[in-house]
C-alpha cells in the first residue's frame, strides 16, 4: 500500500526521538553526568543522543591522540639535571617530518666548533605541522612527543605560531601523565625511566637504574600530577608552561578533587567574564 | 540479497603473457617488451597505439582501462611516456602498456574512442604534463585554470615556494634557519600568464565571454542570439560553493526547460598538486599525505599506498612481508572504513534528495563509535596515518582509555576487544538494519531515485567507473576478488551487485556492502584473538628512509568509493635520495565523474544533485 514505507520510516524517527528521553527518564534523580553514566552512553552499545557541552565539558582524548608535538625535558625536581633537554639534536625528527616544519640549531662548542648533542634552538611551525606523528615515532631518544592540547587557536598567526624551545618544552612527568601506558612501554624499551644516555652512563658506572617494574616501582619516579589548563593570557605572559603547570598541580593535590574541580570552573568563569568585560570596554572606548 | 560473482566465460581469456605474445606476433615492429630494470608490460609505438588498443579491447578482452597517466623521465631518458593499465572485468592482472613521446611537442594519440574512461585522465596529462592528445574532442586543462602558465608535473617545473629538489631540506638541521614559507614567495612576483592568454577577458563580464574563455561545452552562439525568439535554453552553474556538491565542485548545466541537455563538470578548485608534493617527498612521508586524499577513508588510502611501495620493496634485498597480524589489523581497519564511508554516503545522498540531516545524523551517529576506535588506535579520527611499509604503526591498544588532563574532561575506559566486538556484532548491524528500515521502502526515496541517473553496464565499464557505481550497474567487479590482496582470499564474502544501474540501486548496493563488510569483520574477530601478542610489524621497527628497489609498481585496493590505485616509479641513484620518481594516484572519485555527463543527460535539473550524490565523490581526492 502506498505510504506504508514512509510510515515505517517515520517509526524509526519517532523511536529515535523517544530513545533520547528514555535514557533520561530511566536515570531520573540520579546524576546523569557521572563518569560511569558518561562511559555507558559513549560506549559501543549506546543509543540515543548525548551531547557533550563543549567547551564547558570536553571528552578526554585517548592516550595515542596526537596533536602538535612538544619536547620532553627533565622535571624541575630531577636529582641530577633538572630541566635538561632529552633532545640530543640528532636531527632525525627534522628529516622525517613530511612538511618540513621542524628547525633545529645544534649547539656548538664556541671554541672548538665541535657539535654538542643538545639543541640550542628548536622551532616547530604549527601552521605547517600536519600532526602526522612521525617525529615522535622515529625519535630515538623519546625526546619529542605528541601533545594532547588541541586548543591552539589564536587571533594572529604571524606572532605565535612558530613554537620555540621554551614553548615546546614540557616536563617528562607531563608526558607520563597524558600517556601513562605509552610512557611505560617506552621506559621498558629503554630499560629504565630515565633518558637513555643517563641509563647507559649509570650502567657503566654500576649505579642503580630506575626500572619500570610491573607496579611502577622504582627509586626515582617522577610524580604524576594532573595538569591544569592555564588561562591563555597567563600562558602567553609567562611563556613558561612548565612552571605554571607545576603550581597548578600542587594546588590540585591539596584540595579534594571535586572541590578543586568546582574551584577551577569558578576561576575559569571569572577569567572569561573578565576578558569579556575587557573586550566590551575596548569596543566602547 | 547478493549474487555470487559469476565469471562469464570468454573465448579470448588468455593470460597476460600469452596476450603479450599475441600482440607481439600481430605487431612485430610496434610492440616491444619493457626491459628496464623493475618494469613490466610492453612499450607500444605511439603511431600504432589506437590500432593496438583496439585489438587489446576487442580480441584480448581487456575491456576496462583502469588508469592512464604520464611520467616525465627528464634526465634519465629525456622522454615522457603514457602508462596504461588495462584489466578484464572478469578479473586478473593488468596488461601494462606504455607509449613514449619526446618531451618537446609531445603527443600521444587519444584512446578516447576505445575506452571513453580515459577522457579526464588524458585531459589531466595534458594539463599537468603538456602532452597533446590528437583525437581528443575536448582537450583542455582540467585541474588548473586556463590562465596558468606551464605544466606543473614536469620535472623541471618549480612551485612558488620552491626550496630544494627533494626533502628533507638541508636548511632544517643542524643550522635551522627558521622562516615562513611565504617569505620565499613574494606575492605578486610569481604570476605569469601564458603568452596567448587574453588578460582583458578577466574584466569582461558579459555572459558569453565568460563561457567562451573557459572553453566549456556551452553553445555561446545560442546564448548571444538575440534576434530570434528566446527559448528556455539556459545555462546554470551548480557550485562551486554549494552544499550539494560535497565540496568545491562545479557543474555547468545547459537546460532546455527543466531538462538537461549538457553537463560539464568543472573541478580543480581544491587542486594542490598532490602528486608533485609526493615526488618531492621521501617514500614514507606520502603515507601521511594519502590521508588527505579521500579524507573519509584515510585507512584504506594508507593501505593502497603501502601495497604499492611494498611491491617495489619486495624486489629489493632484505624485505620481509607484513606479518599475519598486520594483515588482520589492516583488513579490520579498511572494512570499518568502508562502513564509515557508506554510512556517510547514504546519509548525504538523502541530504541531496532533500531529507535534510535527519538520515545523515542517524547514519553518522554510529560512525562516531568507529572513529573513537580509530582515534584510540591510530591517534587521529580522520587523518589516521596508520599503515607502514611492512605492517602498521602500533598494535591495537589494550584499552580504549583516556585520562583526564583537564579537570572538566570526560573520561572513558573500555576494553578494546570488547568494544569492537560489541560494535561489529551488535551496534553496526543494528544501525545498518535501521537505515534499511528507515529508507529502503520509503515511497519518496523510491520515487526520487528509481530509474534516475541510469548507467548501463557497458557504459559503466567503458567509462572506467569503479566501486558501487560499477557494481550498481550489474558488473560484479571488486578488486578484493578480481586481483586479491592482503588476506581477502581466505575470507568468505560475496561481491555485492545490483542490476538496474540507477540511484536506488547504488543506494542498495551500499547497504549490501556494509552487510558484507560486517560479515568479513565477524571473521576478523577470531583472527584478532588468535594472533594476539604476535608481531604487528615485519622486522624490528619501521625505518624512516626505506630502501626501495628500482622499477615501477601499481598497487590498487577496493576503496569504498571505487578502485584506488597508486602508480609509483623508483628511479635514479639507488644510493642517493630516496624519493619516488613518480607518484600517481588513480582516484576513484575523479574517474567516476567521467560518466556524470552521460548519466545526467535528459534528466531533470533537480536530479543532478542526487545523481552526483549517488556517485559519492570527495573533492580531496578528485582534485588532488
Ligand atoms: S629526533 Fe629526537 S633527539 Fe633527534 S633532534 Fe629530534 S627530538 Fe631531538
Ligand atoms: S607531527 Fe609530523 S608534521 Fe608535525 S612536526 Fe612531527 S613530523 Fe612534522
Amino acid at each position: 500500500m502506498y505510504g506504508v514505507g514512509i510510515l515505517k520510516g517515520l517509526g524509526v524517527t519517532i523511536r529515535h526521538f523517544f530513545n533520547t528521553y528514555v535514557e533520561d527518564l530511566r536515570y531520573v534523580g540520579k546524576k546523569l553526568n557521572s563518569t560511569q553514566e558518561f562511559e555507558r552512553r559513549q560506549g559501543a552499545g549506546s543509543s540515543g543522543i548525548y551531547t557533550v557541552q563543549y567547551p564547558e565539558e570536553k571528552i578526554a582524548v585517548p592516550e595515542r591522540f596526537r596533536f602538535v608535538p612538544f619536547l620532553v625535558v627533565e622535571d624541575d625536581d630531577h636529582p641530577e639535571r633538572p630541566g635538561h633537554d632529552w633532545c640530543t639534536a640528532c636531527g632525525i625528527c627534522a628529516k622525517v617530518c613530511p612538511p618540513q616544519c621542524i628547525w633545529i640549531v645544534r649547539m656548538e662548542d664556541p671554541v672548538t666548533k665541535r657539535p654538542i648533542p643538545q639543541p640550542e634552538a628548536f622551532f616547530i611551525d604549527i601552521d605547517i605541522c600536519m600532526n602526522c606523528g612521525f617525529c615522535a615515532e622515529f625519535c630515538p631518544f623519546d625526546a619529542i612527543k605528541m601533545d594532547h592540547d588541541y586548543e591552539l587557536a589564536d587571533y594572529d598567526r604571524t606572532g605565535v605560531h612558530i613554537h620555540d624551545k621554551d614553548k615546546l618544552s614540557k616536563p617528562f612527568s607531563y608526558w607520563r601523565s597524558i600517556a601513562p601506558t605509552t610512557a611505560w612501554e617506552e621506559a621498558v624499551d629503554r630499560g629504565g625511566w630515565e633518558h637513555i644516555d643517563i641509563i647507559k652512563q649509570k650502567q657503566k658506572t654500576g649505579a642503580p637504574v630506575a626500572k619500570p617494574g610491573a607496579a611502577w616501582d622504582s627509586p626515582y619516579v617522577p610524580p604524576i600530577v594532573p595538569v591544569k589548563e592555564e588561562a591563555p593570557a597567563e600562558a602567553a605572559a609567562t611563556g613558561v608552561p612548565a612552571a605554571g603547570a607545576a603550581e597548578a598541580a600542587t594546588a590540585a593535590t591539596e584540595m579534594p578533587v571535586e572541590d578543586a574541580a568546582k574551584e577551577e570552573r569558578r576561576k575559569k568563569r571569572e577569567a572569561a567574564l573578565a576578558r569579556k568585560h575587557a573586550k566590551e570596554q575596548d569596543g566602547e572606548g | 540479497m547478493t549474487d555470487q560473482m559469476i565469471a562469464p566465460v570468454r573465448p579470448e581469456t588468455v593470460d597476460i603473457d600469452a596476450a603479450i605474445g599475441i600482440l607481439k606476433e600481430r605487431f612485430p615492429d610496434a610492440v616491444k617488451d619493457d626491459t628496464r630494470e623493475g618494469y613490466g608490460g610492453v612499450i607500444v609505438e605511439r603511431g600504432q597505439l589506437v590500432e593496438i588498443a583496439t585489438v587489446m579491447r576487442d580480441e584480448l578482452g581487456f575491456d576496462y582501462l583502469s588508469s592512464a597517466t604520464a611520467v616525465d623521465y627528464l634526465g634519465i631518458e629525456d622522454s615522457m611516456e603514457m602508462v596504461y593499465h588495462a584489466y578484464r572485468t572478469t578479473g586478473g592482472s593488468p596488461l601494462v602498456f606504455k607509449a613514449q613521446t619526446p618531451r618537446e611537442n609531445s603527443s600521444v594519440p587519444s584512446l578516447i574512442d576505445i575506452w571513453p574512461g580515459v577522457d579526464f585522465q588524458e585531459r589531466e596529462a595534458y594539463d599537468l604534463y603538456g602532452i597533446a592528445f590528437p583525437g581528443h574532442p575536448n582537450q583542455k586543462r582540467i585541474l588548473m585554470w586556463e590562465g596558468f602558465n606551464g605544466h606543473p608535473m614536469r620535472k623541471d617545473w618549480k612551485e612558488a615556494y620552491y626550496e630544494e629538489e627533494h626533502k628533507p631540506f638541508d636548511s632544517r638541521w643542524p643550522k635551522g634557519m627558521v622562516r615562513r614559507a611565504e617569505e620565499l614567495n613574494v606575492y605578486g612576483k610569481n604570476v605569469e600568464y601564458p603568452a596567448d592568454f587574453d588578460l582583458s577577458r578577466l574584466s569582461d563580464d558579459t555572459e558569453s565571454s565568460l563561457y567562451a574563455g573557459m572553453g566549456l561545452g556551452v553553445n555561446v552562439e545560442a546564448l548571444d542570439n538575440t534576434d530570434e525568439l528566446k527559448t528556455d535554453r539556459l545555462v546554470v552553474n551548480l557550485g562551486p560553493h554549494h552544499p550539494s556538491t560535497h565540496g568545491v565542485f562545479r557543474m555547468v548545466v545547459t537546460l532546455n526547460g527543466e531538462t538537461i541537455e549538457t553537463l560539464e563538470p568543472v573541478m580543480g578548485y581544491l587542486h594542490r598538486n598532490h602528486e608533485q608534493i609526493g615526488e618531492r617527498n621521501a617514500w614514507l612521508y606520502n603515507m601521511a599525505f594519502t590521508d588527505r586524499l579521500d579524507y573519509i577513508c584515510s585507512m584504506s588510502n594508507n593501505l593502497g599506498y603501502a601495497l604499492a611501495v611494498e611491491q617495489l620493496m619486495s624486489r629489493g634485498m632484505r624485505y620481509t612481508p607484513p606479518t599475519y597480524r598486520a594483515e588482520v589489523i589492516r583488513v579490520l581497519m579498511v572494512e570499518l572504513t568502508r562502513i564509515v564511508n557508506h554510512l556517510w554516503a547514504i546519509g548525504f545522498l538523502l541530504n541531496d534528495l532533500g531529507a535534510f540531516f535527519t538520515p545523515a545524523l542517524y547514519a553518522i551517529a554510529e560512525r562516531e563509535k568507529i572513529l573513537d576506535f580509530f582515534e584510540a588506535t591510530a591517534g587521529s579520527r580522520l587523518m589516521c596515518n596508520y599503515m607502514r611499509f611492512g605492517g602498521v604503526f602500533k598494535d591495537l591498544p589494550e584499552r580504549i582509555h583516556s585520562t583526564a588532563s583537564l579537570l572538566n574532561d570526560k573520561v572513558r575506559d573500555f576494553d578494546t576487544m570488547q568494544y569492537i566486538t560489541e560494535l561489529i556484532t551488535e551496534a553496526l548491524p543494528r544501525a545498518v538494519d535501521e537505515l534499511d528500515r528507515f529508507l529502503t521502502d520509503s515511497e519518496i526515496v523510491k520515487t526520487r531515485t528509481i530509474g534516475v541517473g541510469y548507467l548501463p553496464a557497458e557504459t559503466a565499464i567503458a567509462y572506467s567507473a569503479a566501486g558501487p557505481l560499477l557494481r550498481g550497474s550489474g558488473v560484479a567487479y571488486d578488486v578484493r576478488r578480481a586481483e586479491p590482496y592482503s588476506i581477502y582470499p581466505e575470507l568468505d564474502f560475496d561481491v555485492a551487485v545490483r542490476y538496474n544501474g540507477d540511484i536506488y540501486d547504488r543506494y542498495l548496493i551500499r547497504i549490501d556492502e556494509m552487510r558484507e563488510s560486517l560479515r568479513i569483520l565477524k571473521q576478523i574477530l577470531p583472527r584478532l584473538e588468535h594472533t594476539k601478542g604476535e608481531s604487528f610489524f615485519a622486522g624490528n621497527k619501521a625505518v624512516y628512509m626505506p630502501r626501495v628497489a628500482l622499477g615501477e609498481a601499481y598497487g590498487r585496493v577496493e576503496n569504498p568509493k571505487g578502485e584506488l590505485g597508486y602508480y609509483v616509479v623508483s628511479q635514479g641513484d639507488p644510493k642517493g635520495p630516496q624519493n619516488p620518481w613518480r607518484y600517481h594516484v588513480r582516484a576513484p572519485s575523479f574517474i567516476n565523474l567521467t560518466a556524470l555527463g552521460q548519466m545526467c543527460k535528459g534528466q531533470k535539473v533537480a536530479d543532478v544533485v542526487a545523481i552526483l550524490g549517488s556517485i559519492d565523490i570527495v573533492l580531496g581526492e578528485t582534485d588532488r
